[in-house]
């Protein structure tokens, strides 16, 4: 039983972290490789005049293909984020298994977006995905915010879910909680790179991890269910 | 609601705590480790999936 719970997992987050990883050097990478361009000053928001036009997207996608071991360990890292997701969305699942509310790979889907919302969309209404070279409060505070406010968020969707009487309630509160305490920031901006280009990389990332979770989701739950239904 | 029936398979406890914790555990080493190594090749992992890196 814990083989097959472990090994749908697995198989659920690699599939799941490599349609993640392409999806990311598709839509998200390029991004990522121009605000690294911000970074290191080798472009500069302001510096340019009307004549030099700032944004040149064609710069940032040769970096695609130049820097191999770089993108190879990213997929391999997604594939390893998905696998953790996956364990830990296959666990919760399998807990309201056994208060009886049964899994089938439809409503694997509804899990995959509740994860999404839990671990991306929560999280990110306080800290909204940055692009390299953005300057921040403290890692460690906005860590430790953003471990609290998926833990929160997935403790109230799973109350309003599955709770009875007041449990609801208490979850729509523990929904609210992390943001009512707020999201370590700083009092300043520093905008290193254009906000059009910040912007895009944060709906796109989003985007991104949104479709992953509902594969994921669906993965997870076929696969979980597919033999012991058998 | 919480009627058993045959057909359900119930997940061990201990099944779902180990999957968890194994999930919690390469969470941490994905996401979440300061380590400089885990954080290079992560770097750009980090930055797509929205964690907080640095």
């Amino acid at each position: 039983m814990t083989r097959h719970l472990l090994t749908s997992a697995l198989l659920a987050g690699l599939a799941a972290g490599l349609i993640a990883a392409l999806l990311q050097f598709w839509l998200v990478t390029p991004l990522l490789l121009e605000g690294e361009l911000y970074e290191s000053g080798i472009r500069s928001h302001f510096a340019a005049s009307l004549d030099a036009p700032v944004q040149s997207p064609a710069g940032a996608a040769e970096g695609l293909t130049q820097d191999l071991s770089r993108h190879i360990m990213t997929a391999g890292f997604n594939l390893v984020a998905y696998t953790a997701f996956a364990l830990i969305l296959l666990a919760a699942m399998t807990f309201a298994e056994r208060f009886g509310h049964p899994l089938g790979a439809r409503s694997g889907i509804v899990w995959g977006v509740c994860g999404f919302f839990a671990l991306h969309l929560a999280p990110a209404v306080g800290l909204p995905p940055e692009l390299p070279g953005t300057i921040a409060a403290e890692v460690e505070l906005r860590q430790v915010w953003w471990l609290a406010t998926a833990a929160a968020t997935a403790l109230g969707l799973g109350l309003i879910a599955f709770g009875a009487g007041l449990l609801p309630a208490i979850g729509i509160a523990a929904l609210a909680l992390p943001h009512l305490i707020g999201a370590p920031h700083l009092d300043t901006y520093f905008g290193i790179a254009p906000p059009e280009l910040a912007a895009e990389f944060v709906a796109r990332s989003l985007g991104v991890a949104a479709a992953s979770w509902v594969v994921l989701g669906w993965l997870t739950a076929y696969f979980f269910t597919r033999k012991t239904e058998s | 609601m919480t009627t058993k029936t045959l057909t359900r398979v119930d997940t061990s406890l201990a099944s779902i705590a180990l999957a968890a914790l194994t999930g919690v555990m390469l969470l941490m080493i994905a996401g979440f480790a300061q380590a400089s190594v885990l954080h290079d090749g992560a770097h750009d992992t980090r930055h797509a999936i929205a964690f907080p890196c640095h």
